[in-house]
């Protein structure tokens, strides 16, 4: 006689302490360049295009340094000189031309790490150079062409209603014109970029800081001309990534390899802050240009929009970005002409590429601060007018999307607005006392969770979920925890669904070697979609487990160790996204994302009207999760998540003069510090979404990125009438601002 | 140059020319690869250790300077079977999200600690102010801290 299921108190909603975290408190937690040094180890670094753009003529190495212990690479070094991402047009070390500066030529290795230092020193690229497009206007005008036929490496267009937008926006009754811009924008993780790459009879093995070792897998196969299963990825422990470490890895985790396997030897290379902020991916530039128009009490008619981004030297990950952000372009609003056009051009600079948020917090920047403009023009308070025209479930999107669920608009918005006091201090006017001026004031957004539109079906992501002796299970999934909390909240997941214990359950350290492609860890689809195949796999364990224990007895454990007794217990899936999910791509209409997450961010700030500094004093942030697996985590989310928003929106910005990154220190590169940070105020709304794993979540880890900054600006402009439309509000925009404004008046 | 410190403790004796950043003796003759290095130039704290129980950038230390001083990593502060106080609560709070800053931050709270057993929170942030958090927005810290001082006063100061 069997015992029945052992009903466990659920773990999804419950605060489990981070299963990483005393690792990571004890200094025990092992990222990559803790690895103790492999035997023989070299130090790899790279040697890098001074010029924006220019004919690679030769290389140079002086004849008077001794380089009998440096291993150089270069381009004919590769089997196929391609960094395999979307487009093949980046090449792994440039061979006759360079099209940024940073971009890599050389390759060096040597065991002692001054000595490679003066080695790269020693390396003179001879370039001719040639005349360089830096920015979104040039590059748009085709004065001078870079790439392809016309600089242009992407167009999307999403139209809704009536074909002829202008003749519907001059039909309203209140027609509004504005244009918006946002700047770079450095991921800056805590934990430098880094590998360690070795070849043995096993192939090419490489360890990293990485967050999706599938995507350096794949590179490797085209570039090393190696089969898969001779091509090892390990992701170490990883210190942050918000995107910087999703496509970009490749190209490190390629230069560490392409050394070692010249040199016979294992390859470390890690960048010092410097080279990292300097040469790798950072957030698309964007201009935005809005024409809307609505009826006198403020119904939202016609919108017409063109957002331009900048991709950078090469394509890389552009296309999926500039998607997104179109997809977001309109706001989390019911329009009903929709006339979008989205460019991506290219330009000198480094290649852009993922950042949290990918594209949507520059297009959602653009709408808000609009909609704060047809508001002020309206004689109406922002929110009121984003309340009376925000989606709710039923309404249909931009694309055609009918939000047939998990549509939380408007409890975020009533959550936040209540516990602000918004209304009150928004209509007590800026509060004035001596040289200080606080305002209030804030933002509503959705962020679609998952890829986009067919994305998910294209990717047949899969994990598993093995069973091991004495009734534990392990978690088999490409999905790596780069500090979200994924190994703990996948536990979570599993443990409910099979019916263990948290301890019960293991993660496998995501090597290519031993783990499924679930997909990269991106797009917010981390929880949401490889989260509700790790339930379904574990369910499918348990269900097992609990069918033996039916049929001869015993306790779990005594069950599945009869199952094992026979062999491999294992539940390997793919991901059914929901039947209804229709997408076309062709004509960028139907559901783009299977769901939404929503929120409505609230941002009380206080300006010195001397110095034009903003601190920002309090912040509200209601967001609707679907379901919160683990509530501190998803809070952790949004507290990190908006105070990069705030960072983006206050202090932050690439600076570049002639394609070089002038700032490139955390000296002169200025984040949010302690002192910085408002007090938070979050609170989770959960309307679940029921193809959502733990009784409905969504995905949430980009979704803070879109509001903050929108909010601080709206909180700026009642503070002191200044209305920017352009990132980041630094002291002297805001001076600049004052002063212009103050010649309108006069 | 033999340079002979303490080290958690310990009495440690290293060899390395005196002008070696701590942070590599640190982590590398001493094998204590808990402190991190986040920006070579004393900016981010990733490196924070204390120097007689002052918090320092080992990055900005050269090893030579530490020759009969007393040194405490985050190895210094607890094992995972016997977590302090202040290293529970970053587990429990949230305070650690990717974990590379909460060493540096784990020693800067500790420091501060000693000194004021019952900072405010304002205290908590100008005293963290030199550790950089990418990830948490700090307020899951500062919480943390705040926790780990009330627990270390009922348990009548002790660490």
């Amino acid at each position: 006689m069997g015992k029945s299921k052992r009903a466990r108190p659920r773990l999804s909603g419950t605060d489990v302490p981070r299963v990483d975290g005393a690792a990571k408190v004890t200094g025990r937690a092992v990222y990559v360049d803790d690895l103790p040094p492999m035997p023989g180890e070299l130090h790899g670094r790279a040697v890098r295009s001074p010029v924006p753009r220019g004919l690679l003529r030769g290389v140079h190495f002086d004849s008077s340094f001794d380089w009998s212990d440096v291993t150089v690479v270069q381009a004919e070094d590769l089997n196929e000189n391609i960094v395999a991402v979307i487009v093949d047009d980046q090449p792994v070390l440039a061979s006759d031309r360079v099209n940024h500066v940073y971009e890599p030529v050389v390759l060096l290795a040597c065991e002692d790490k001054r000595k490679l230092a003066r080695a790269v020193d020693a390396v003179t690229l001879d370039i001719t150079p040639l005349e360089p497009v830096l920015d979104i206007e040039t590059s748009l005008s085709g004065d001078v062409v870079v790439w392809g036929e016309d600089n242009v490496q992407k167009r999307y267009r999403i139209q809704r209603g009536d074909e002829d937008i202008d003749a519907a926006i001059e039909r309203c009754d209140v027609v509004v014109h504005g244009t918006y811009a946002t700047p770079s924008q450095e991921q800056l993780y805590i934990e430098p970029q880094g590998v360690v790459a070795h070849w043995d009879e096993q192939g090419v093995h490489a360890i990293g800081s990485i967050q999706c070792p599938y995507y350096v897998h794949k590179a490797f196969m085209r570039a090393l001309d190696e089969p898969a299963n001779r091509i090892h990825i390990t992701q170490a422990v990883t210190g942050g990534g918000f995107g910087g470490k999703e496509e970009y890895p490749s190209i490190i985790a390629l230069h560490a390899a392409l050394l070692s396997r010249k040199s016979g030897r294992p390859v470390r290379m890690v960048y010092d802050r410097k080279e990292d902020m300097e040469a790798t991916t950072k957030r698309h530039p964007s201009r935005c240009e809005i024409t809307s128009g609505c009826d006198r009490n403020g119904r939202l008619l016609a919108l017409k929009m063109s957002v331009a981004m900048d991709g950078g030297a090469y394509v890389t990950l552009t296309p999926v970005v500039l998607s997104r952000g179109i997809l977001h372009a309109s706001g989390a609003y019911q329009w009903r002409d929709v006339h979008i056009e989205a460019t991506a051009v290219a330009t000198n600079t480094p290649p852009n590429g993922a950042f949290r948020g990918f594209g949507a917090p520059q297009t959602i920047w653009a709408i808000e601060r609009h909609l704060d403009e047809v508001a002020r023009r309206l004689g109406m308070d922002p929110i009121e007018l984003k309340t009376q025209n925000v989606l709710r479930e039923g309404d249909t999107t931009a694309t055609g999307q009918v939000l047939r669920t998990s549509v939380g608009s408007l409890p975020c918005i009533d959550k936040a607005v209540t516990k602000s006091g918004y209304y009150e201090k928004r209509k007590r006017g800026p509060i004035i006392e001596g040289r200080k001026a606080r305002g209030i004031g804030a933002s509503v957004f959705m962020h679609g969770a998952g890829f986009t539109g067919s994305g998910e079906r294209r990717l047949k992501g899969k994990a598993a979920v093995d069973l091991l002796p004495g009734g534990r299970l392990c978690i088999r999934t490409a999905s790596t925890d780069i500090g979200q909390g994924t190994e703990t909240v996948f536990r979570q997941i599993a443990a409910d669904a099979a019916g263990v214990g948290l301890a019960d359950v293991d993660f496998a350290v995501p090597c290519t070697t031993h783990v499924p492609d679930s997909g990269p860890t991106v797009a917010s689809r981390t929880v949401m979609v490889v989260g509700s195949i790790v339930e379904r796999a574990a369910r499918e364990i348990g269900e097992r487990v609990a069918a033996e224990q039916s049929a001869r007895g015993g306790t779990f454990a005594a069950a599945g160790d009869r199952l094992l007794a026979e062999g491999e217990v294992t539940s390997l899936l793919t991901y059914e996204a929901p039947p209804w999910v229709n997408w076309d791509d062709d004509t960028y209409r139907g559901d783009a994302y299977p769901c939404f997450a929503w929120a409505c961010d609230v941002a009380e700030v206080e300006v010195d009207l001397d110095t034009f500094e903003v601190q920002v004093t309090g912040f509200w942030s209601s967001v609707d999760v679907g379901k919160a697996i683990h509530p501190a985590m998803c809070k952790g989310q949004m507290e990190g998540g908006t105070l990069q928003a705030i960072g983006w929106a206050l202090c932050e910005e690439v600076i570049w003069q002639g394609g070089k990154v002038q700032n490139p220190r955390m000296t002169n590169y200025i984040i949010p510090t302690a002192l910085d940070a408002p007090p938070f105020h979050t609170f989770l709304v959960e309307t679940p979404f029921s193809y959502g794993p733990g009784g409905g979540a969504k995905g949430i880890g980009e979704l803070p990125m879109d509001g903050g900054g929108p909010a601080i600006a709206a909180a700026v402009e009642h503070a002191t009438g200044l209305s920017a439309k352009e990132m980041p509000l630094s002291p002297e925009r805001l001076l600049s601002l004052s002063i212009s404004s103050s010649k309108e008046a006069s | 140059m033999k340079i002979t410190l303490v080290l958690n403790g310990a009495k440690r004796v290293v060899d390395s020319a005196p002008g070696v950043r701590l942070l590599d003796v640190l982590r590398g003759p001493l094998q204590m690869p808990g402190t991190k290095e986040g920006c070579g130039e004393g900016e981010c704290g990733a490196c924070t250790v204390l120097l007689d129980g002052e918090p320092v950038n080992a990055c900005l230390v050269p090893i030579g300077q530490c020759a009969g001083r007393d040194i405490t990593t985050v190895e210094g502060l607890g094992a995972p079977a016997h977590l302090s106080p202040l290293q529970a609560c970053f587990v429990q709070e949230g305070g650690t999200q990717c974990g590379i800053c909460t060493p540096g931050m784990l020693l800067a709270a500790e420091a501060l600690l000693r000194r004021s057993p019952r900072p405010t929170d304002g205290e908590i942030r100008e005293a963290l102010a030199g550790n950089l958090c990418r990830c948490t927005g700090y307020q899951r810290i500062v919480e943390s801290v705040r926790t780990a001082a009330t627990m270390r006063r009922d348990d009548g100061g002790h660490a």
